[in-house]
């Protein structure tokens, strides 16, 4: 059944299909209305789950550990300074392995204050050990927390499913709402191996010292640096789930089926822009009239943030011409942090293409196709080169 | 999924019991003692105060007329010596003890 509705209704209506059990969450500009429509669906009764209304963003996803620990299947959602009032709870979730799902509506950080859509606060927390995913429609957005729950349980790490805030969370599109017995039988009900439970008391996460040592039947407990490398690698051994997910939901709703980019006139091209999010439906009008002007560009919208698809990447790309990278967000002092990560994916490749930064609306600055069209016809020529300081679209100064 | 296979293989997930914060009584840089002369429960021959029991972090004290300390555990905070209304505990350098011990 198709509806028309907004974005944030979508991420709504994913966690309702999921029949996620426990759901707390502090509202905060853009993502409020996923958090209303939730407590919505939770009061009428249409969804039989915990709806936890707290005090903060930090103890959002303190009730979210506290829940998932206890075997349920949770949910929250947050934007922009909200993620960063989480963020010693977001290493937390991850290093104690827990499946949350977190919808992240993408909002610049303050100061000075902004309520607008940019990267900056889902980028800025690439390295807390949880998986990024990147929504560029309504259709994704819902698609994208069904398959988050299965990523997320299947490998035992937290899921940011991030999607642009007001671009996406407040416009109207239609999708498709998934069947709820096709759904239930893409995502069975989460089972984990360990929970807390009154009958056999367990220790969660105590303190480690820094070496290994016996725990209380004297067998070996593996200490921090061996938790935290279990991570590290589970987190890349995910990079495979993540195909073998993507497949299994295209052939279960005819939708989806890339992995990690999704290309627009990507085979033929020359030169690909790279970016993450809407800006890259965005961008595929530009490409179209590019290609009119007889430049060879095409645009790849990146969906896997962490783990880092470096090897999708490098294959996809090392043979083009020249990659633009288009970025909402920035590592202060340095570049583009995807920039930077495309760098070092291509590295290795003997024959790789030029990689050049943009970066543009931040703090929602409007993001203007015949700017993204002058700066695409400025980088796509052979004569480009690498660069490593990012250039800027639409600063007025 | 084989077992090898699985993931989150390395979790910190354990039974509670002694020594499941590691051997916190290496901490230590005080040692408790307890003067049975002092002490009102060894004193009195009556199930009283326990106070050193009852705010012990680390549960490391026993709840009986004489209130015994298992020095594996402790990590010599010194709240029981805090506390004690009967100014029973003292704490005394580790090192002077284990020079003592050692002669
Ligand atoms: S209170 Fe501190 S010093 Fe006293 S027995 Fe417990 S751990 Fe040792
Ligand atoms: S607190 Fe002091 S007096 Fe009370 S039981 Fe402990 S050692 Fe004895």
């Amino acid at each position: 059944m198709y509806i028309i509705e907004s974005g944030n209704v979508a991420a709504a209506f994913g966690v309702k299909l999921a029949e996620t059990a426990v759901i707390a969450a502090y509202p905060i500009t853009p993502q409020t209305p996923v958090t209303e429509k939730l407590s919505e669906l939770v009061d009428s009764g249409e969804m039989n789950a915990q709806y936890i209304p707290v005090e903060s963003e930090h103890s959002a996803l303190a009730v979210c550990i506290a829940a998932s620990s206890t075997g349920s299947r949770t949910f929250t959602a947050t934007s922009a300074n909200g993620l960063l009032y989480m963020a010693e709870q977001l290493h937390w979730a991850a290093g104690a392995r827990l499946p949350i799902v977190m919808c992240v509506v993408n909002r610049g950080i303050g100061a000075p204050w902004t309520v607008w859509n940019d990267h900056q606060d889902s980028i800025s927390q690439r390295d807390a050990g949880w998986i990024q995913l990147y929504a560029c429609d309504h259709q994704q957005i819902i698609d994208t927390v069904i398959k988050a729950y299965r990523l997320a349980e299947t490998v035992s790490i937290p899921v940011m499913v991030c999607y642009d805030g007001y671009i996406l969370s407040h416009t109207y599109m239609p999708f498709e709402l998934p069947d709820v017995d096709t759904v239930r039988k893409f995502l069975p009900p989460y089972a984990p191996e360990y929970f807390l439970d009154p009958a056999c008391p367990k220790n969660l996460n105590t303190v480690t010292l820094p070496d290994i040592r016996p725990d209380v039947r004297g067998d070996t407990a593996p200490g921090y640096m061996e938790i935290r490398h279990n991570l590290h690698t589970d987190m890349r051994r995910s990079l495979d789930v993540i195909i073998d997910i993507e497949k299994e939901f295209y052939d279960t709703f005819g939708r989806g089926g890339h992995p990690f980019i999704e290309p627009y006139r990507v085979n033929d091209a020359d030169y690909v822009a790279v970016c993450m999010g809407s800006l890259s439906y965005h961008l595929r009008d530009v490409i179209d009239k590019l290609r009119n002007e007889g430049i060879a560009v095409g645009v790849a919208g990146l969906r896997v943030y962490r783990p880092f698809p470096d090897k999708a990447i490098a294959d996809a790309f090392s043979h083009k011409k020249g990659l633009i990278v288009f970025e909402k967000a920035l590592s202060y002092g340095n570049q583009g942090a995807l920039f930077a990560d495309i760098k070092a994916a291509l590295y290795a490749k003997t024959d790789r293409p030029f990689v050049r930064n943009y970066i543009l609306g931040l703090g929602g600055r409007e993001i203007k196709t015949c700017e993204l069209a002058d700066a695409l016809r400025d980088s796509c020529k052979p004569s480009s080169a690498t660069t490593d300081r990012p250039e800027w679209i639409g600063l007025k100064m | 999924m084989k077992k090898k296979d699985a993931f989150a293989q390395r979790k910190s997930h354990s039974e509670p019991g002694p020594g499941d914060g590691g051997r916190t009584g290496s901490w230590r840089v005080l040692r408790p003692i307890l003067d049975p002369e002092k002490c009102i429960p060894a004193k009195t021959n009556k199930n009283a105060c326990y106070a050193c029991w009852i705010f012990c972090p680390d549960g490391v004290v026993t709840k009986t007329k004489l209130p015994v300390i298992d020095y594996e555990y402790c990590k010599g905070c010194g709240i029981c010596a805090e506390e004690c209304p009967a100014g029973a505990i003292t704490m005394v350098e580790e090192t002077l003890l284990i020079m003592e011990e050692e002669k």
